[in-house]
């Protein structure tokens, strides 16, 4: 409680005008805005090698990715990043065993979507996508034939956004750790906040993801 | 509200089922094959709506500074530049001179 109070002072004196309830979200916010880049930059990287395979071909992501499964974790993710809500409302109302079983909720969803992706993947590298190969039939049972590209791109990207998965899910047992502890109260919860703008972000990187490889 | 936007709580189950149902209508435009720029359009379309709910409600942006907001567009500004201007490259065939064709690519080529 006393290093709580320490904290809240100190945000006083150093107060940021762009967030100025707390300096630490104006660092959640700059690192998100270039997380935001890297994930662009492989995106664009992406969608020019798609458009680039030229005469060699691209299949199309529906004869290989199953959407089914992926707009499961789609649902995943969102719900997970209401419980997050959810937990942030409850500490702001100064409830912390609300917040604390949120957050719980919070990281459970995080370990499915993680176990689903492991799944996925395993079920894709059987199947032949693999860093230098495409599957010799699709989903539908026709011969396929395009870019070998289709995986690396596929495995960088999912693979990238579920490290940050993964992150996330690490940084979010650490805060439910010193909720238990009895760290936030009604008064100072902005870590809770913080690391909820981490969780929506990968969300939010998942919706594009989920558009643009599995979809698109 | 700006002031006041983290005890005035957005309600969040209304942002969920907007999210779910945007969800569901993206699938069921992707299934289906019709012209790739309309659904490209569509889905890129549907998709930057759910990320701007998520951005506004979830992560509080609409509540936030307006300059945040501008700052945090930069970037995927930034990558739609990056797109376009990677095409030009792409799209022209001087990159394909040494590449072979694939035999039935060959065969079947309208060029």
């Amino acid at each position: 409680m006393e290093q709580a109070t320490t904290l809240d002072h100190t945000e006083d004196v150093y107060e940021p005008s762009l967030t100025p309830d707390s300096l630490g979200k104006l660092g959640m916010w700059i690192f998100l805005v270039g997380d935001t880049m890297s994930f662009g930059a492989l995106l664009a990287a992406y969608a020019a090698l798609r458009v680039g395979a030229g005469v060699i071909g691209w299949v199309p992501p529906s004869e290989i990715l199953g959407i089914n499964l992926t707009a499961f974790m789609t649902f995943l993710l969102i719900c997970s990043s209401v419980t997050m809500v959810k937990a942030l409302e409850s500490i702001q109302n100064g409830n912390v065993s609300r917040m604390c079983t949120f957050l719980g909720l919070t990281i459970a969803g995080g370990f499915i979507f993680l176990g689903l992706q492991a799944y996925e993947w395993y079920h894709l590298i059987t199947h032949g996508l693999t860093l230098t190969g495409i599957p010799e039939h699709g989903l539908s049972g026709a011969a396929i034939s395009g870019s070998t590209l289709f995986g690396p791109t596929f495995y960088a990207i999912t693979g990238f956004h579920g490290m940050h998965v993964t992150g996330g899910v690490i940084y979010l047992i650490v805060i439910l750790i010193h909720g238990l502890r009895g760290r936030y109260t009604a008064e100072f919860n902005h870590e809770v906040e913080i690391v909820g703008l981490y969780w929506h972000f990968v969300d939010l990187i998942w919706i594009m993801v989920f558009t643009f490889i599995y979809l698109i | 509200m700006a002031q006041d936007g983290h005890k005035e709580h957005p309600k969040y189950m209304n942002i969920f089922w907007w999210l779910l149902a945007l969800t569901i209508i993206e699938v069921a435009v992707a299934i289906p094959e019709y012209a790739t720029l309309l659904k490209g359009i569509l889905l890129i379309g549907l998709a930057c709506s759910k990320a701007i709910l998520v951005a506004n409600y979830f992560m509080h942006l609409k509540f936030e500074k307006r300059i945040l907001a501008i700052i945090v567009l930069t970037p995927f500004i930034i990558c739609v530049l990056l797109v376009f201007a990677l095409m030009p490259d792409l799209t022209t065939d001087a990159r394909h001179e040494g590449i072979e064709k694939p035999a039935e690519v060959v065969n079947t080529s309208a060029h």
